[in-house]
């Protein structure tokens, strides 16, 4: 029996046989024509063109974030006039729609791939297109195209690739995959992302994944971040047995978030459109830690009005009585353009540039209006209503963002801690604001001087490293020294060894993607406030993420038969 | 017919997220619009292949060009976006 190592970066245990995900895409035969029919085979290849092109839009807007900009881009190649007048040429000329689109991407293939660099990414992405098109042409479903569907005769498989792309990961139909293994990607890769929001185990970074057979069964632990290939039946018997108490005690952990001697931390979700409002409910959280109010601004000419914002807010305050929910204020930048903004110049860092709360400095009459429908949505309502600014990074800014909120009648003012400068000097800022959240996606990519949106730099943004733990310990202790709350609202909250490590650094709150709720419900009631604090501590005298993860680990006495 | 002149000052060049911004707004408007690098061929500025393969990088000057009504316009919005930094 192998065993191979990754990270885990999205909890549970799946078994089943390894699928390697390689395309087979046939190539249509160079000489391949149609029947005489060029307007009906046009429409043919049109009408793929415009189903991959929607479905992607599809998938992306259901994803969000990240994989919807890179499928909406992919969207735009589908959609692209002069790839659709090259297609109809060489129809006319002919060719089966299958071949002219097979040789109209070629040619614009050859031209982007030429460029190198970023560009010859952009070819991957163009081949995706193209393949997503050919399979449809041929008769397959769009949906089950690259990785084939793993509800029928074979159940459900254990994907294994070397890395996926977004929009393979978000066309897996539901309950296919037993887990994803992946032999690159890091914690923080979108693959990660989209696992966990999935509910599915996932294992990256896991050196040898793709030399595994095709048809190996193989064991994957999303929790510990271990793949055992051929495993005995013993084995698969006791990680059922395993996955199974662990489903049961997911089950039955309900109510508020506490460890096992009964302090708080309360569980909450990170939501960024009304439809996320349910399933948060249905997890259990306790409120929302995190409501992205992006969706209500983004494609739109217009500034979204007062009267749409309040019934929005209003409806996720109606679905937590005695809770509490988070809103951020809008996270704009020169990367998400608003058309109802004077057209934002280029800036070659947007993730550095004017974004958050400078923006909405500069264009204060969004912040006014949006904190004119929070207080309306607030009164009168059974939940709590907070409300917090993006990227702040200093005292004067915070100071702004906090008389806002008051100007408006709003009693809680928070602040995002996204930025070194903000965590380095949380004792001043907690004199100012109500409240922290700490945005660790963020966090870790300011710290670590690595761009998120770099796949090449996912592994160095572990949010287990010790130089984030310190960051978050110091704002932890900040916020306790003058009696506020502090929660962690990035993907870090979401693994449950690493919540009960933030439990331990003193964080009051841990707000996730709401699937990730009962297992770091279920962890947090498995371990003592002592234990979770012996294990930041240790994770904190480790000298590298990965030395973090097993020293804290360690520490777990919970983990021994997780 | 009416056009602009425009040397890319970014660094990525007309690629990535300025290369979207930038087809998607020409393709919003309804009269034809076109690209050229100094010396080089037109393209249709509503394709993003097109547009990519052209491969403008900083330091190149670029020729937009565009006829009809509300080509000005067009061509200002469409200058600012390729002239950004």
């Amino acid at each position: 029996m192998t065993r191979l190592a990754g990270a885990g970066v999205s909890p549970g245990v799946g078994y089943g046989p390894v699928r390697r995900l390689i395309r087979r895409v046939p190539v249509p035969p160079e000489d391949a024509c149609h029947d005489g029919d060029a307007a009906a085979e046009r429409a043919r290849a049109e009408a793929v063109l415009e189903r991959v092109a929607a479905d992607l839009e599809a998938r992306g807007g259901e994803a969000g974030g990240v994989a919807k900009e890179i499928l909406f881009a992919q969207a735009m190649m589908a959609r692209d006039p002069d790839l659709a007048a090259s297609i109809r040429e060489l129809i006319d000329g002919g060719r089966s729609a299958a071949r002219a689109i097979y040789d109209s991407f070629a040619v614009f293939r050859e031209a982007v791939a030429r460029a190198g660099g970023y560009l010859a990414e952009r070819a991957t992405d163009l081949d995706d297109v193209r393949d997503r098109a050919l399979l449809l042409l041929q008769g397959a479903d769009g949906a089950g195209a690259p990785p084939p569907d793993g509800n029928g005769a074979g159940g459900p498989y254990v994907l294994v690739a070397r890395d996926l792309a977004p929009a393979d990961a978000a066309v897996l139909p539901p309950g296919s995959v037993a887990a994803f293994v992946l032999e690159e990607g890091g914690p923080t890769s979108h693959t990660a992302i989209l696992a966990r929001a999935m509910g599915v185990p996932a294992v990256v970074a896991c050196r040898g994944a793709t030399r595994v057979p095709e048809g190996t069964a193989v064991l994957v632990d999303g929790t510990l971040g271990e793949v055992r290939v051929a495993p005995s039946p013993a084995e698969v018997a006791a990680a059922g047995e395993r996955a199974g108490r662990r489903a049961a005690r997911r089950a039955a952990s309900r109510g508020p978030g506490m460890t096992a001697d009964g302090r708080r931390v309360a569980l909450l979700a990170n939501i960024g459109a009304p439809r996320d409002v349910e399933a948060a409910a249905g997890c259990g959280a306790e409120g929302v830690g995190l409501y992205r109010t992006e969706f209500l601004y983004l494609d739109r000419r217009e500034r979204p009005p007062v009267a749409e914002q309040l019934g929005v807010y209003r409806e996720a305050l109606r679905a937590f009585p005695g809770g509490r929910v988070v809103v951020r204020t809008l996270d704009a930048g020169a990367d998400k353009p608003l058309p109802f903004l004077p057209a934002v110049a280029h800036e070659p860092n947007p993730a550095l540039g004017r974004r958050g709360l400078r923006l909405l400095r500069e264009y204060p009459e969004i912040l006014h209006e949006q904190l004119a429908a929070l207080a309306g949505a607030a009164a009168g309502a059974e939940a709590r209503l907070e409300v917090m600014a993006p990227m702040v990074a200093t005292v004067a800014e915070a100071e702004w963002f906090v008389r806002a909120c008051r100007a408006a009648g709003l009693p809680s003012a928070g602040i995002m801690i996204e930025v070194p400068s903000a965590a380095l000097r949380a004792g001043d800022l907690a004199r100012t604001v109500d409240f922290f959240s700490v945005g660790t996606n963020d966090l870790a990519q300011y710290t670590f001087a690595a761009d998120r949106e770099l796949g090449a730099l996912h592994a160095t943004l572990d949010p287990w490293h010790p130089a984030l733990l310190d960051l978050i310990a110091l704002v932890a202790d900040a916020a306790a020294r003058a009696g506020r709350e502090c929660g962690v609202c990035g993907e870090a909250a979401a693994d449950p060894v690493l919540a009960c490590v933030l439990a331990g650094l003193g964080v009051s709150s841990l707000s996730m993607t709401p699937v990730a709720l009962p297992e770091v419900r279920a962890t947090l009631a498995r371990h003592t406030f002592d234990q979770c604090r012996a294990a930041a501590a240790a994770a904190r005298d480790a000298a590298d993420a990965a030395a973090a993860r097993s020293a804290a680990r360690s520490k777990l006495p919970g983990f021994g038969d997780a | 017919m009416p056009e602009r002149k425009v040397t890319i000052e970014s660094e990525i060049g007309l690629h990535a997220r300025p290369a979207a911004t930038f087809v998607q707004t020409a393709a919003q408007a309804p009269i034809e619009v076109t690209v050229a690098k100094r010396g080089g061929e037109p393209v249709n500025a509503k394709s993003i292949l097109s547009i990519l393969a052209l491969d403008v990088r900083q330091g190149d000057t670029i020729i937009i060009r565009a006829e009809g009504d509300g080509a000005e316009e067009l061509l200002d919005r469409l200058a600012a976006i390729a002239a950004a930094p």
